[in-house]
């Protein structure tokens, strides 16, 4: 009875233990970019915000007009990036200090939205764009909980509800043309191309014109890598890019489903033991009656 | 070289080459043709090439004739007249009676298939068309005829283009537009109240050098003119994107030029080219620009149908003056929610109490458990 | 068992049932609101927060909450505790009918729920590095086992009355699925092992939009200790209500022992969480002056008070003070499920979210329909033990 004790008591704290992760399993391998990567690169010194890069991605797309901010639906002007607005301009001014920043999906070279969704309906596919196939999604939303720039957006409003984020203009792509944000641009402040080209041209302007920019790209690194890149005269937390460090978003939560789950040999262990000690037990009760 | 005017009543002036090309200029520019096509009018002119048009005017207040003749320096009436042949105008004609009917014989046999027919004002179909008639025949038929055997017909003006101000509720005369009654007749629409006449004089210039119509919407308007609202074109827009409107006539945002969007201007939903093409050659001479909203001359749907001072929709929103900010507020905490989810936890929460207080007055000691599974569960 | 259960009969139309089945009906009606005019209209979710009261409370605490068959099946089967035998089926059940409840919440919450069928189908695009799809498959899987392991109780009055090809195809079944008591008991216990702990590493991969009180590796673990301690806590909230609304007489000296084993496993979560948030240097944001610092002290308090509530022996004797103590850890589980998946969640200061009255309406007629489905099962078919009073049986 006691070896049956112990080994039970065994059995779970093995189970906890791993369940727990708190030994998770060697770091997972950071993913790099694709070699083949595209994005994007922002260049918020050179934007007006004359938002023509909201139209023309609005009409490519086939969008509705977002008239959020506008009860009286005059106007196209989404708050934040929405189901139907798939990018956004937004506006930092404090003071004599002002920034446009313009959002959209930053297409992470290690992409939390991905790692969480069940059916894999997020996925990063051809030139490390991640995609969207509503085919396989169940609308669970664990996409938006995970993105750390709130990216993802679900068409609340909908009974037949999709999610909703910007994919490079994927289609335009196919047939030879740039995302139409980029191809509209009046000053190129958001041009398209591989991403080592425009990472290497970032840092040039950085080079070249020290005192305009924080001296920093913004997705070099930042959550693992994102293929859309910022440069910006103010600090990147107030035009609303978080300060990630370098370590992927799904890092964590990866290592522990890996370190658990690796082989299902933790969990077909559990099951052997668990099984043992209930065989165990019925002999010893049929033993003793 | 000079122009001699063909009329004895009027005061001719001699005009010069000069005069007579910057019109042809202006015409050419107002079709969206450049300097050739103006010295290809001035050449046709010049050889004497000039279309026979026939001018038919029905329900009509003759407002587009005028406002093609309000064109005043220097004086166009002349130079129209030289530029294109207008064998048939009930207005204009110093002959009346039998005299003009045989001159509109005369003119429709010499150039059958050829003259280009313009029709003025809306044509009356109930009972058969006697609600408008001209020398003992209807408008309907006069129409039918005239307009058939026509090279081109152009409808100068609402009226004639699809009904305008007769054919407002109830239209007791059951006035339509000149292309209702020659169906399977390409007619080109020039809508307006009046009609811009440089937008007139474009279409009839391009046809006479040419002989080509400019291209047409789907409503058989000439696209250089009526192929963007005015909405797309106002000198006021940059107001709307900004949110300044002038809410009451008179008040300081009326006084300051604000976009007219709140006092019912259809600007958004009206296709012309009244704010890039003013009228009279008055700069600043048109209805938005003299501070009165737009009331969509030239829409059927909307002129003498929409009331005045109703706002219309925006069918195609582009972004305003504003931006979003970083951060912005979204989600609503409803306070009745809040109540009924703090009134589901209260209640739980006491219900629970209150019973496991009734059973705490209740339960009476148990008695001790059996000695056997005592003993067990220590071993165990 | 079987000869040892029995169905305590009685009528299905009381009071409580009418009041019950009202709760529910409401409920339906707002569901079929749900399915028709979509989230947008009937819930407060947005996409600051996409998770809201359906996920937190009727999946995520529900789920837990269900753990009495996991909690007892772990004493009977494992510890070899066969005294508490009687108490194994009514927690199956209750089980079995809080994880189909959730289930029926899952499948509500998410937007696209007529494609729900290809995640166990779709084996081929199974994304492993997704906890969610864990928990999806084993919750599903789970569901199965549990109804499996009630199904001899659900068949019984097959057994007595009805053709005689019926009773025997239903004999074979029911010897079949003893056959099979411990693969299948073991399956259950893993699956839960699996989920529960998985519940908890959902939030992880909020990363840096997960509360730094709340964010530690350790929550997987933390979820699970919970979990069993719920679990024990709901069998003794249940069977305390049971005997009285039943009129049956208390299993009391069972339920003391139960809560006697809540106290270390509450003990152990305390530790562990006040240990955790100290090697990761957190303690003291514990007393930083805002709202999230001052839940997370809340939940620790609420989960010590039990083991104070339950510390003297004689109190655990007092079905009262059980029943209270019982409230009290479940307000606990729940409150720290509630504070790792909205509390702690940071989508930004400018996104605001509370569950609308459709939200709550639905919750609670969900809950209704658990209650009201056991109260009707337990009436019907032989779930309670036939007396009180525990002999030891075989496993």
């Amino acid at each position: 009875m006691g070896i049956t004790r112990r080994a039970a008591l065994q059995a779970m704290l093995t189970a906890g233990a791993s369940a727990a992760g708190v030994r998770p399993a060697a770091a997972a391998v950071v993913p790099a970019p694709p070699a083949d990567a595209l994005g994007l690169l922002y260049d918020a010194t050179l934007c007006i915000g004359c938002k023509t890069c909201t139209v023309a991605c609005r009409d490519a797309n086939g969008l509705e007009p977002d008239t959020t901010a506008s009860p009286d639906r005059l106007y196209n002007a989404p708050v934040d990036l929405s189901p139907r607005a798939k990018t956004v301009i937004k506006l930092y001014a404090k003071g004599a200090v002002r920034s446009y920043v313009k959002a959209q999906c930053m297409h992470c070279v290690d992409p939390a939205c991905a790692s969480g969704c069940m059916l894999g309906a997020l996925r990063k596919r051809e030139h490390g764009i991640v995609t969207y196939d509503p085919d396989l999604c169940i609308g669970c939303r664990y996409c938006e909980v995970a993105c750390p720039f709130g990216v993802p957006k679900f068409e609340f409003a909908k009974a037949a509800p999709k999610i909703v984020k910007c994919e490079l203009c994927r289609e335009r792509l196919a047939s030879g043309k740039e995302p139409a944000c980029t191809e509209v641009c009046p000053r190129n402040a958001v041009v398209f191309g591989r991403r080592a080209e425009l990472l290497t041209e970032a840092k040039r302007r950085i080079a070249e014109t020290p005192g305009r920019y924080v001296p920093k790209v913004y997705g070099e690194t930042d959550g693992g890598g994102t293929q859309v890149l910022y440069l910006s005269h103010v600090p990147f937390d107030t035009i609303g890019l978080p300060a990630l460090g370098d370590e992927p978003a799904p890092q964590l939560s990866r290592s522990i489903q890996h370190g658990v789950y690796r082989g299902f040999v933790a969990p077909a262990a559990l099951y052997a033991a668990l099984g043992i000690v209930m065989v165990r037990n019925r002999r010893r009760d049929d033993s003793a009656r | 070289m000079t122009f001699q005017c063909p009329h004895p009543d009027r005061e001719s002036g001699s005009f010069s080459r000069r005069d007579f090309v910057r019109l042809c200029t202006m015409a050419a520019a107002a079709i969206g043709l450049g300097p050739a096509a103006a010295e290809r009018f001035v050449e046709a002119a010049e050889r004497g090439a000039k279309p026979s048009v026939i001018w038919l005017q029905f329900q009509e207040c003759t407002g587009c004739t005028e406002s093609l003749l309000r064109t005043s320096h220097p004086a166009v009436d002349d130079l129209i007249l030289d530029l294109i042949s207008l064998d048939y105008h009930e207005t204009l004609f110093a002959a009346a009676g039998h005299q003009a009917e045989a001159a509109l014989r005369q003119a429709m046999r010499a150039n059958a298939g050829k003259y280009v027919c313009v029709v003025e004002g809306a044509i009356p179909t109930k009972e058969n068309g006697i609600y408008c008639m001209i020398g003992g025949r209807t408008a309907l038929d006069i129409l039918k005829d005239v307009g058939g055997q026509a090279g081109a017909v152009i409808a100068i003006g609402s009226c004639a283009s699809w009904g305008g101000v007769p054919s407002a509720d109830p239209n007791p005369t059951g006035a339509v537009g000149a292309h209702e009654i020659l169906r399977g007749k390409a007619v080109v629409n020039i809508p307006g109240c009046p009609a811009n006449p440089y937008n007139f004089l474009g279409t009839v210039l391009q046809y006479a050098t040419y002989g080509t119509l400019p291209a047409l919407d789907s409503d058989n308007r000439p696209k250089f003119a009526y192929g963007q609202t005015i909405h797309e074109q106002c000198p006021r827009r940059a107001h709307f994107d900004a949110g300044r409107f002038a809410q009451r006539y008179g008040d300081e945002g009326h006084r300051n030029g604000y976009c007219l969007y709140k006092l019912g201007c259809k600007g958004p939903v009206t296709h012309a080219n009244c704010s890039v093409q003013h009228f009279g050659e008055v700069d600043g001479a048109w209805p938005i620009g003299l501070g009165h909203p737009c009331f969509g001359c030239t829409e059927q749907r909307i002129a003498f149908r929409v009331p005045l001072h109703t706002t219309v929709d925006i069918e195609r929103p582009m972004p305003p003056d504003t931006y979003a900010p970083i951060h912005a507020a979204q989600g609503r905490v409803s306070p009745v929610a809040t109540g009924v989810a703090g009134a589901i936890l209260g209640g739980l929460a006491g219900a629970g109490f209150m019973a496991s207080k009734k059973l705490s007055d209740d339960s009476r000691p148990s008695p001790p458990p059996a000695p056997a599974a005592e003993r067990t569960d220590a071993e165990a | 068992m079987t000869a040892r259960a029995e169905s305590i009969g009685g009528s299905l139309i009381t009071p409580a049932t009418r009041a019950l089945a009202a709760l529910v009906g409401l409920a339906a009606l707002t569901i079929l609101w749900r399915l028709v005019a979509g989230l947008g209209a009937t819930t407060a979710l947005n996409d600051g927060y996409p998770l809201g009261l359906w996920i937190a409370f009727d999946v995520v605490t529900g789920a837990a909450l269900a753990t009495g068959g996991y909690a007892i099946g772990i004493l009977v089967y494992i510890l070899n505790k066969g005294r508490y035998h009687p108490l194994l089926r009514p927690a199956v059940l209750t089980s079995a009918l809080g994880y189909t409840l959730a289930g029926v919440g899952v499948t509500l919450d998410v937007g696209r729920w007529w494609t729900i069928w290809k995640v166990p189908i779709y084996f081929w695009r199974w994304n492993f590095n997704s906890a969610l799809l864990e928990v999806a498959l084993c919750i599903m899987a789970y569901i199965v086992v549990l109804w499996l392991r009630l199904a001899p109780a659900l068949l019984d009055p097959v057994t007595s009355g009805s053709s005689d090809r019926l009773r025997r195809a239903v004999a074979t079944f029911t010897s079949a699925l003893d056959r099979l008591t411990i693969p299948m008991v073991a399956l259950g216990l893993l699956l839960a092992t699996m989920h529960q702990s998985s519940l908890g590493t959902l939030m992880l991969l909020a990363g840096s939009r997960l509360h730094p009180l709340w964010r530690t590796p350790l929550l997987p673990l933390l979820f699970l200790i919970s979990c069993v301690a719920m679990g024990f806590a709901v069998v003794v909230f249940e069977s305390a209500l049971s005997s009285v609304a039943f009129k049956r007489r208390p299993e009391t000296d069972m339920l003391a022992s139960l809560a006697g084993m809540i106290v270390p496993v509450q003990a152990a979560f305390v530790v562990l969480r006040a240990g955790d948030l100290w090697w990761r240097g957190m303690l003291g944001q514990l007393a930083a002056r805002d709202a999230r610092a001052a839940i997370c002290v809340v939940e620790l308090a609420v989960f010590l008070a039990p083991v104070a509530m339950l510390a003297p022996v004689q109190r655990r004797r007092d079905l009262g003070a059980l029943v209270r103590s019982s409230m009290v850890l479940i307000a606990g589980g729940a409150l720290f499920r509630f504070d790792t998946y909205l509390v702690a969640f940071m989508p930004g200061a400018n996104w605001s979210y509370f569950p609308s009255v459709p939200e709550l309406v639905v919750t609670v007629g969900l809950v209704a329909f658990e209650v009201l489905a056991y109260i009707v099962l337990v009436k019907t078919f032989p779930i309670l033990a036939a007396e009180p009073r525990v002999e030891r049986q075989a496993a």
